[in-house]
């Protein structure tokens, strides 16, 4: 057997409270496509920062074609041709692909000399991208790309992408893939790290599972289902959501010809978006994050006023309304980002319960407040949905990230609301508390209530969703029926491959 | 090597012990700063903290406590909530010279009418005028996005301004034989801010401080619109999200804490000073802002603040007399207090952790 570009042995890390590796092992082999699979918090992170430096090993070694290898910083790592793309573009808006490449190389040649081998590149790899356009004009998927290039340019042995699909249409994540094939044939491996076990079937050629920091197995991707897998990676059977009678009644949410300039620079505008959500359905809305779903969620949950008329619930005038008013009527929202926008980090789950609570739960009068009260509401959400912490006194930044989501679904959940709208519910979650997040969402909506769920996640919108739509460019397409609906027709409303056509030619 | 690393969740421990930590520094380095200008630092701290408290003119040095604690505390309340919520006024100076002069104004008005009503008529001017002036950065706030730092700062010279041009002109005695400042409201009993009892120090201030205190403890901990302060403070967007209106809030907070200096200004012109001249203020304003950052921005730690900085005040002016310690050490030794405070506060959300250097 020949050796293995990389070889693991036993690598160990330990945080505090948490031993986030431990001995891990596993080889990926030359122009190997592996897949690193794993829940969040698994420890894929952490196994991936140390063969890029950027975390030392408290134990285990590494071995890079046989040479002992222990990078003590990322650009060790670059030089021994170990190049990665974060699930987290580190990009400059303000300036042009050219000048972020060359923010990121050692020795940067003239612009002009760099911008033709960006060309260069980009063509080879099928990854068409002008060097002189500004960032923060690009959509997500051409973001990538810039990381993606920025790699390439390095000429890498091993490319390492973290969760690189969960920003891309269904059409740019094909054309990754032409792009990574293309990568293997000649010869560079990828460690590929997902949670999307179909994908993972279709690209990657061995994976190694991970739970809890442990190496829990391996297998052949192509010829395991995504259920064994995913039982792998959870380490128990999965259950899936269930829900019951689909009876919708009249229309709870109407929003017609709502356009919205967006409050930040580099933020989407909303234009002419039009929806309407009955007493029992649930609207997923689909697309690539920054195409919107931020705007939308501000804008109907007050933050973000508007005409009078363009929002309305049971029939009622809400657009001009704040979030308070619209609470006190019964629509309520989740935002996205939990720390700092749904919940204050530093303030107690018991504070954090009132931030939202006080309306409807009667956790204030005249204006004073009652701490009894709201603490029982807070010990409420905690119970009813499994939140783990030892009390409601506990700041929400001491939670884990999935324990806060649940906090924060949970809230809103309890107070019963006529609609509800909810941006990314499982992101970051693990698969259990995503399944009971979502079995929440549908009992909501089994009891009467109009849900619209905001996700990135398509597996989660065609799981409860009864209609769909997505937003490409603050554009809302048409809501359809999601029975029947085809992966390409999703695309395609999700707007397609942005900025791909070159590539097909 | 030494590394910080974030606790999960703020350390109540920590909380309550930076302000002692931070005196007992001071001290220390206070000491070693009083040894190198050639003093006994011993002798220097045992001044500044004890001899107003329990030397010999104690008996005089006490009421002055109050004197000089009561428009700090006043003062640092309202500031206090204006940076919960992440809005700054450091323009207190300002409002407190506004409120002297609205309420000393509004008093002089009457002169010589004898009446009741009149130091409650003075009380509201002396608050409407801090909160007037309070209000032009709140209103270019939130009207047109200015920096209220800037904006209250600068109105403070504004005031200073307007102060010697009422000394000299609007407010002069008439007879006063030409020098500048007005009338004395100390001899005119009507306006007169006196002693309730007598040789205690304890005048109408010192009551409203304290009254302000429990004010500012009940808006913090039992109100709603407490609630939203420190949530804005904390996490703006989640403000936003929980229904704050941030223009209302703004106007709230900057106009509460130029109404408490405008009061404190009041208090102190119609009392201790009794007189509207141009050196009328002496910095409470700005001492305020340390008072309130000393204090943790708790309404009872105020309390404590004010009063630990009342106490360098006076036992530093007993050190410069007695010892003949430069008023520059002085402040140099307050300066300090508000710096070791600021830097043992990391503790509270950080532990200090030596490790070992990571070798590759």
């Amino acid at each position: 057997m020949t050796t293995p570009l990389l070889s693991l042995q036993g690598l160990t890390k330990a945080y505090p409270g948490v031993v986030a590796n431990d001995q891990v092992s596993f080889d990926i082999g030359e122009g190997e496509v592996h897949a690193l699979l794993g829940e969040n918090g698994a420890g894929k992170s952490t196994l991936v920062k140390m063969i890029y430096g950027l975390v030392k090993p408290d134990s285990g070694t590494m071995l890079l074609r046989g040479q002992a290898f222990a990078p003590p910083e990322p650009r060790a790592a670059r030089a021994d041709g170990i190049a990665m793309v974060f699930q987290h573009f580190s990009l400059f808006d303000a300036l042009n692909v050219a000048e972020n490449i060359a923010l990121g190389m050692e020795n940067p040649p003239p612009m002009g000399d760099l911008a033709s081998r960006i060309r260069e590149v980009s063509e080879t790899y099928g990854l068409p991208l002008d060097p002189f356009r500004t960032v923060g004009d690009l959509s997500a998927g051409e973001r990538q790309r810039v990381e993606i290039i920025r790699c390439l340019l390095q000429d890498p042995k091993l490319l390492i992408m973290d969760e690189p699909t969960s920003v891309l249409t269904p059409q740019e994540v094909d054309i990754l893939f032409e792009t990574l094939n293309k990568l293997r044939s000649e010869g560079t491996s990828i460690l590929y790290i997902s949670h999307k076990l179909e994908e993972i079937r279709t690209l990657c050629d061995h994976a190694t599972i991970l739970r809890l920091g442990k190496n829990v197995g391996e297998c052949v991707p192509s010829e395991t289902s995504a259920r064994d897998m995913a039982e792998m990676m959870v380490g128990s059977t999965l259950q899936t959501p269930e829900r019951s009678g689909r009876e919708f009644g009249e229309v709870a949410l109407d929003v017609s010809g709502l356009s919205v300039p967006s409050p930040s620079e580099f933020g989407t505008a909303l234009k002419n978006v039009h929806m309407t959500v009955r007493k029992g359905e649930v609207l997923g809305i689909g697309g690539v994050a920054g195409n919107g779903q931020d705007e939308l969620l501000g804008v109907l949950s007050g933050e973000i006023q508007t005409a009078a008329d363009a929002i309305k619930f049971n029939g009622q005038a809400i657009g001009k309304k704040g979030p308070t008013a619209r609470r006190k009527l019964g629509v309520l929202t989740a935002p996205e980002e939990r720390l700092g926008h749904a919940a204050a980090p530093d303030m107690s789950l018991t504070e954090n319960a009132l931030l939202t609570g006080s309306v409807r739960e009667g956790l204030e009068s005249n204006g004073f407040l009652k701490w009894n009260e709201t603490k029982g509401f807070a010990e409420k959400i905690i119970e009813a949905f499994d939140v783990r912490t030892p009390g409601p006194e506990n700041a929400a930044r001491s939670l884990s990230g999935g324990n806060l989501q649940k906090f924060v679904i949970g809230r809103e959940v309890l107070q019963n609301p006529d609609v509800l709208v909810v941006n990314q519910p499982t992101w970051g979650v693990d698969a259990a508390a995503a399944a009971s997040i979502r079995q929440a969402i549908l009992d909501l909506a089994a009891k009467g209530t109009a849900v619209v769920c905001i996700s990135q996640d398509l597996d989660e919108l065609m799981e409860i969703s009864d209609s769909f739509a997505a937003l490409n460019e603050g554009r809302l397409s048409a809501p359809r029926s999601t029975t029947g609906l085809t992966v390409d027709e999703i695309g395609l409303m999700m707007g397609g491959a942005h900025g791909m056509e070159v590539a097909h030619v | 090597m030494i590394v910080l690393e974030k606790r999960p969740q703020p350390s109540k421990a920590w909380s309550y012990a930076t302000p002692l930590v931070a005196v007992i520094a001071t001290m220390v380095f206070g000491g070693i700063l009083f040894a190198i200008l050639g003093k006994n630092p011993i002798e220097a701290i045992g001044t500044i903290f004890w001899e107003p408290l329990f030397g010999e003119f104690a008996f005089y040095y006490r009421p002055q406590l109050l004197v000089k604690g009561a428009p700090l505390v006043l003062i640092a309340i309202g500031l206090s909530l204006g940076f919960r919520a992440g809005i700054w006024n450091i323009g207190a100076e300002g409002q407190y010279i506004m409120g002297a002069i609205f309420g000393a104004g509004a008093g002089l008005a009457f002169y010589p009418l004898e009446a009741w009503f009149i130091f409650p008529i003075m009380v509201l001017a002396g608050a409407f005028g801090g909160w007037l002036w309070a209000t032009i950065p709140a209103f270019l706030k939130v009207r047109f996005g200015t920096n209220e730092i800037l904006v209250s700062l600068m109105l403070v010279y504004v005031a200073e301004q307007f102060l010697a041009s009422v000394s000299l002109g609007l407010l002069k005695n008439p007879e006063g034989f030409g020098f500048p400042g007005s009338r004395n409201l100390q001899s005119y009993e009507s306006a007169h801010n006196a002693e309730l009892i007598a040789g205690s120090g304890m005048h109408w201030g010192v009551v409203a401080a304290f009254i302000a205190v429990i004010f500012a403890y009940v808006l913090l901990n039992r109100h709603m619109l407490g609630f939203h302060i420190r949530l804005t403070g904390e996490a703006p967007r989640a403000a936003k999200f929980a229904g704050v209106n941030p223009a209302r809030l703004i106007l709230f907070c900057l106009g509460l804490s130029g109404a408490l200096a405008g009061l404190a200004g009041m208090f102190e012109v119609s009392g201790p000073s009794g007189v509207v001249s141009i050196d009328f203020n002496v910095g409470y304003g700005f001492t305020a802002i340390i008072v309130a950052f000393l204090g943790r921005l708790h309404p009872v730690g105020i309390l404590l603040a004010g009063g630990i900085m009342a106490l360098t005040y006076i036992g530093g002016e007993i050190a410069q007399s007695q010892l003949g310690l430069p008023a520059a050490a002085i402040q140099v030794f307050q300066g300090m207090l508000l710096f070791f405070l600021l830097a043992f506060d990391l503790l509270t959300n950080y532990r200090i952790r030596a490790a070992r250097s990571e070798v590759a």
